[in-house]
This record gives structure tokens, sequence and C-alpha cells, in this order.
């Protein structure tokens, strides 16, 4: 149930695809069958039949393909990083975490798999949804596992949902319910669901590192990027009146003249304003951090992060320095650097 | 604002972690644990190791968790945590954070954002609610939180008794 609410949540695409379930009630044509790789079966028949299994066992009269076993917890506490005492020296529990290890099948498979829970699977893959994830584990713990603790387990098929769009693609949720046994004495309990869906069609890419936005360089503003080019930070100056202007301009503010050229700023100049972006966070981003309004020795203004300091140590008039930060490969920007012993 | 009195809280549930700690050791100090208890952060670095590492661990050949190549056919950009493992760490987060004598009752978890390897899941933890357990025990009801880079990984609550 949870399960669905989180997918709504995390893809607005669930709800869309909902309206599409129900026009293919009517009309069985449009999204329902497009994306149900169903071939010649409707989505609401194939989920007619999955629904058909629950209640149904998963696994009967399962045994753990070992006892539980000293080599095995190691091996786990290993992966985890977990040291607790328990786990280890002659009296080691398993760590209760472990608790569905012991029944999982390995490379050799389950071989206690009920036929019901096979060909509910069997139903998911033919109809298109070949791939798996788990989306939830609860996990409760009535006695600790022992080494030479026998394990035996069933399991129940508790629920199947209606059909799923999620972002990793189509499908449903089987829920399962599993009773672990060990000597024969119920152990734990072990509530599983998973997700079988249809990958969505979309080229599987390595996530890039999202890249700040590029500025947009135009005739009025070229020759300012130029100059940070060659680490120069260059500000206008009206060749009628001249008055100096920043950010880059086609006129003169103060006499409208159209002619201007440039000085070359020091790179002297002090905060004369800031904010601290905190929220929202923008992904090439790295919040919280400081954006200055600094005043150059020239007399104008140019906003810029501002490094070297802590962002809550920032303060209006605190000196600072023009450096130029490379940002990737292709842009870079001035920012202000604090200057030493002001903070 | 936010992030400083978060900072702020992880510090104090890092000095609470030893002394909690010191204090499930010994069995000298009863009565640790309260609602509104902080566990102190912990980062886990996902690593290729690890994701592989737990898999193999919990007996999880899914392809997904150790083959790159075909986690990508099946629509994920590269290998990713199992469950398993993540049911793990929360497991060992909330026993570290209590102590020797801690142990675990339920673990219950739900996960959104997959652990790539390359990124760092960080853990943290509250106790919501204290109970009274068996043989003069408490039972402390832990919410626990593991994000990483692309969103919340996991969340969940486990339940654990500890020494009075």
């Amino acid at each position: 149930m949870s399960g669905e609410e989180r997918e709504d949540r995390e893809d607005g695409r669930v709800a869309r695809d909902r309206r599409a379930a129900r026009a293919g009630q009517s009309a069985r044509t449009g999204e329902g069958e497009r994306t149900g790789q169903g071939g010649c079966e409707g989505e609401d028949h194939l989920y007619e039949r999955l629904k058909a299994y629950e209640g149904r066992p998963a696994a009967v009269a399962g045994r753990g393909k070992d006892p539980v076993n000293l080599p095995m917890i190691r091996h786990w506490c290993e992966a985890m990083g977990d040291a607790h005492p328990a786990y280890r020296g002659p009296d080691a529990v398993a760590p209760p975490t472990m608790l569905q290890a012991w029944t999982m099948g390995g490379l050799s498979g389950h071989e206690d798999r009920s036929a019901e829970y096979g060909e509910l699977l069997a139903l998911l893959d033919g109809a298109g949804y070949t791939s798996v994830v788990a989306t939830d584990c609860e996990q409760e713990y009535l006695r600790p596992l022992r080494p030479g603790d026998e394990i035996t387990f069933d399991a129940v098929v508790e629920s199947v949902s209606p059909r799923k769009t999620t972002k990793l693609g189509t499908g449903h949720f089987v829920t399962t319910r599993t009773d672990v046994r060990a000597g024969g004495e119920l152990a734990g309990t072990h509530r599983f669901r998973i997700l079988k869906y249809a990958p969505a069609g979309r080229p599987a890419k390595p996530p890039e590192r999202p890249r700040r936005p590029r500025p947009v360089i135009n005739r009025d503003n070229a020759g300012f990027w130029e100059g940070v080019a060659d680490h120069r930070l260059l500000v206008q100056r009206c060749t009628a009146c001249g008055a100096l202007r920043f950010p880059w301009l086609p006129g003169c503010a103060d006499c409208g003249a159209p002619g201007w050229e440039t000085v070359e700023a020091s790179g002297e100049g002090t905060v004369f304003s800031y904010v601290v972006m905190h929220h929202p966070p923008f992904p090439a981003f790295d919040p919280p951090y400081a954006v200055g309004l600094v005043e150059l020795a020239e007399g104008v203004r140019i906003v810029g992060n501002v490094v070297g300091v802590p962002h809550d140590k920032v303060r209006i008039g605190m000196p600072v320095r023009l450096e130029f930060l490379r940002v990737d490969e292709e842009l870079e920007l001035p920012v202000f650097r604090a200057v030493e012993g002001e903070r | 604002m936010k992030e400083g009195k978060a900072g702020g809280a992880g510090e104090a549930g890092r000095e609470n972690a030893v002394e909690t700690r010191a204090t499930g050791a010994t069995g000298a100090r009863p009565g640790a644990v309260r609602a509104g208890d902080v566990l102190a952060p912990l980062e886990i670095p996902v690593t290729r190791t690890l994701v592989v590492a737990g898999a193999v661990a919990s007996r999880d050949y899914q392809d997904v968790h150790h083959d790159a190549e075909a986690a990508r056919a099946k629509g994920s950009p590269d290998v990713f945590m199992n469950i398993l493992t993540t049911n793990g760490l929360v497991g060992r987060y909330v026993t570290d954070h209590f102590g020797p004598h801690a142990v675990l009752r339920k673990v219950a978890i739900r996960l959104g954002a997959p652990n790539h390897p390359g990124d760092t899941m960080t853990l943290t933890g509250t106790v919501a609610e204290v109970a009274d357990g068996p043989d003069g025990t408490a039972t402390a009801l832990v919410r626990v939180t593991g994000a990483n880079g692309l969103g919340h990984h996991v969340t969940g609550t486990v339940t654990v008794e500890v020494p009075r």
C-alpha cells in the first residue's frame, strides 16, 4: 500500500498512468496497450490473473542451504563494517539483519520456490516485466540465530499491486511474507516488496555531474568574457563622459553616448552587500555559499561568489581580492577571496 | 539556519553516542536513552566493493548488484546496492550507537534513490519513542534516514532493545 504512495510522490507519471489505465478500460487502446508490453493480453486481464495469487504460498517448507555459521556471519560483518561484539567469539549470534540471507538461493537458485510463485513471476516476465528491484524490507526478530541453527521457512504472497509507473519503468509490486524458523521454532518474519518492471525505454547513461549554468554571451558583453578568459576583469568607460559602468551595456547610463573603452580592474574590492544561499539547492551548487555584491576599488559593483571564508563569516565592508575560478573545462568565473587577516 | 541547527544537533548526538556506548559497556548508568535523542550521522562511502561485497555476503547474485553492463541494460546507470546491504547498514548504524548490549527487534526500511558507486550515503537517526522492554530493558523506536547525492536512499524505523 505505502509503496504505491511512494511511487505517487516520486513520479507524477503514476497519476497519468492511472488515467490512461481508466481510459483503457473503455477503449482498450492508448497508453495502456502501448506500454503494457503484453502483446495479446490486456493489462486489466493480466492484473486479475496476478491478483489471484494473493494468499497463495511463495515458498513451502524451504530449507536454508547452510545452517547458521560463523564464516557467513564474518563475511557479512566485514562487508557491513559491523564490529558489534555479539556477532563474534564463541557465543556469537548472527546479526539479526542477516535473516533473509539464510534463506537465499544463491547462484544455484531457489528450489524452494512454490510452483504458484514461479507462475506469478513467469506471468510478469511474459508481460514484459522482466526486471526486478526490491523496494521494501520489514523484518521482525523473535529470537537470535546461532551457529548450527538449521533454517526452514515458508512464504506467502501477501499482495500484488495494480500496474504502476515509476522512474525505473512500469510494472507491479509484489509483496511476500516469509516466516523463518530455526530448529522448527519461529525466529523471525520478513516482509519483502519487489517491483517487477519493464525498464523505461530511455538511454541509460552514467550520471553526469550537473554543470553550472553557462553565461549568455552576446556582442554587448563578449569583451567582458574575453577579459575573463585572459584573467582580466574589464570595466567599461564611456569615451564621452568618462563614467565607468558595469555590468557591460551598449550605452552610457549617464550621458547616453555609445562609445566606450575598457579599464582593467585592479582586483581590490570590498563586500558592499551579500546573501547566503541555503535553499533551494541547484544541482551544480553546494549550499550554503555566499554571493557578494562587491564594490571594486574603481567604484563599480559586481556580483560574485565570496570564497576563502566560511559563508557565515562574510561581512559587509570585508576586503576581498579578485581571482578566477575554473568551474569546468570551458567555464571560468571571477570570484572574490576574503583578504587574509581581515576575517 | 536550518543546516546550522542540524549540524549542532549532530555534534551533540556524537557526544551522546560516545557516552551511550560507554554506558552500554559498563552498564553503569541507567536510563540513557530518551525520545528526541539524535544519533551521530554516519557517512558510508558507496564503493563498488561495498555494493558487491554486500550483495555477495547476503547471497544476492542479481546481476544489477555486480555487473554494470547488465545494470545499464536494465535501465540503471550503474550497479546499485541491494536492499539487504542497506538493511544491514541501517542495523549496524543503530547498534553502533546503542552499544554492545543493544539487540535489534525490528528493522523496516523503504528504498528510494539507489546507492550507486561513487556516492556517499549519510545515515541520520532520531529516537522517536522509548518504552519499557522485557527484563528491565528499554525499547527504543529509532527513525533512520540515509541520504545520498540523489535524495533519500532509505527511510525506515528500527526497534532496538537497550539496557536501562
